[in-house]
């Protein structure tokens, strides 16, 4: 049997879209016992000034995060490539918007 | 909130020292804090750093929590329904403040648990100003006004504090907490406009509550045993007496539009300063309070070993229910 030991109320990352078409975005965290309840008390601290249209609650034990000592490696390599940004290439005036 | 507790040592603060000698990561870390960057969870970060903000987040997390009750007590006096639906909205945002709190707190590796137990025994403090009693109804809109607004005043500058999830936590806070001084303010406008005695009560808990609220700020900044290494840390962005000062200057004028007078014959306007002067605070009021034997400390901590007490049930039968629902689920996969 692989039930994980419910002792404590395990935490929950909340994400919270605030509006039709925007993504959802993480807004902070609480304890509850299971997902219903997550979702039930997100609403309550999160959304209290019509701060959402829509809800996630995800178990925090559940998220995967990069580790801050890779972050040289993992993001140091965008920065010399300056050709991935529109502002690289200069465009006659004449052209407009572009 | 209610942050006056941030400089108050505890147990956990008496065991901070300085180790001198600097490792590369501390190096990194001190390079972070020089130019304004944000610490995350996960960076690696001196220990006294990480205890200084365990108990600065989770003092002013029990702060928001304790501040529910004084408040508490008049939801069901309020004197009308408005009254009463607005003070059930800012008691409820209190509690909601305390979670975003404990939540930061948590993510220094302490947990929510520990916490709580920290403040029902008594080891752990919270601000000071919640141990007075809210003796009439217009108690209740002169700490909207003056304790929120001495709040907000501390709180501001935790926004840009250097650890990134208590200032995010403080954005949320300070976004909500406007309407609380406001609401505090208006509902003592409309005091104001009654009768005669009417005006007495606001004048008299102005009276009760003025000094208090300077004291929130914390002791003076000759006296404030963590200031300094908090201000080099970028955990405190303003001096306590420097966010006091702030404070009088911003509430002087409204107390004029509000027509009350603030109870310290020494407040006066000083030209040269550009700024109030104003009379000696009570410190041995204000740390007879902090150590327990203000007029509400055993009060309002027995009202919180109770709640949790009480809510025990509540706990355990969502744990009970959140089992059954998983074995069910894994009975139903087989």
């Amino acid at each position: 049997m692989n039930t994980p030991a419910l002792k404590d109320w395990p935490l929950w990352e909340v994400f919270v879209r605030s509006k039709q078409g925007l993504e959802h975005k993480h807004c902070g965290s609480l304890h509850a016992a299971d997902a219903a309840q997550a979702l039930h008390m997100a609403r309550d601290v999160y959304t209290r000034r019509q701060e959402g249209v829509s809800i996630w609650v995800v178990p925090s034990a559940a998220i995967t995060a990069s580790n801050p000592d890779d972050k040289g490696e993992l993001f140091d390599p965008a920065a010399d490539k300056i050709y991935r940004h529109p502002t690289f290439y200069e465009i006659p005036e004449e052209v407009g918007h572009m | 909130m209610y942050t006056q507790a941030m400089d108050i040592p505890d147990e956990s603060g008496k065991k901070l020292a300085v180790v001198a000698g600097q490792s590369e990561q501390e190096a990194a870390f001190e390079a972070r804090i020089d130019a304004d960057g944000r610490i995350e969870p996960q960076d690696w970060m001196p220990d006294a750093y990480r205890k200084t903000l365990v108990r600065q987040i989770s003092q002013h997390a029990h702060s928001e929590v304790v501040g529910m009750l004084p408040e508490g007590n008049w939801i069901s006096r309020a004197p009308s329904l408005k009254r009463k639906a607005i003070l059930i909205a800012k008691v409820q945002d209190e509690g909601g403040h305390g979670l975003y709190l404990y939540s930061a707190a948590e993510t220094l590796g302490t947990s929510r648990d520990e916490m709580i137990d920290g403040l029902l025994s008594g080891r752990a403090k919270y601000s000071s100003i919640f141990n007075y009693p809210t003796l009439n109804w217009a108690d209740v809109g002169v700490i909207g006004w003056l304790v929120d607004g001495a709040a907000i005043m501390n709180q501001i500058p935790l926004c840009r504090c250097s650890y990134g999830p208590y200032s995010r936590a403080m954005i949320r806070v300070c976004k909500e907490e406007s309407f609380h001084q406001r609401q505090g303010y208006e509902a003592l406008l409309v005091m104001m406009k009654g009768t005669e005695a009417q005006r007495e009560m606001v004048q008299d808990a102005v009276n009760r509550y003025w000094w208090k609220c300077l004291a929130m700020f914390g002791p003076p900044d000759a006296d404030s045993a963590h200031s300094a290494q908090g201000m080099r840390w970028g955990i405190k962005r303003i001096s306590n007496d420097d966010l006091r000062q702030k404070f009088i200057d911003a509430t002087v004028p409204q107390a004029k539009v509000l027509g009350v007078t603030l109870p310290d014959p020494d407040l006066k306007w000083n030209e040269a300063r550009g700024h109030y002067d104003y009379g000696q605070i009570d410190w041995q009021e204000f740390w007879n309070t902090v150590e327990g034997n203000g007029p509400c400390n055993k009060e309002r901590l027995a009202t919180r070993v109770k709640a949790h007490k009480d809510g025990q049930w509540v706990r355990d039968a969502a744990m009970a229910h959140a089992r059954k629902q998983q074995e069910r689920a894994q009975k139903e996969a087989a």
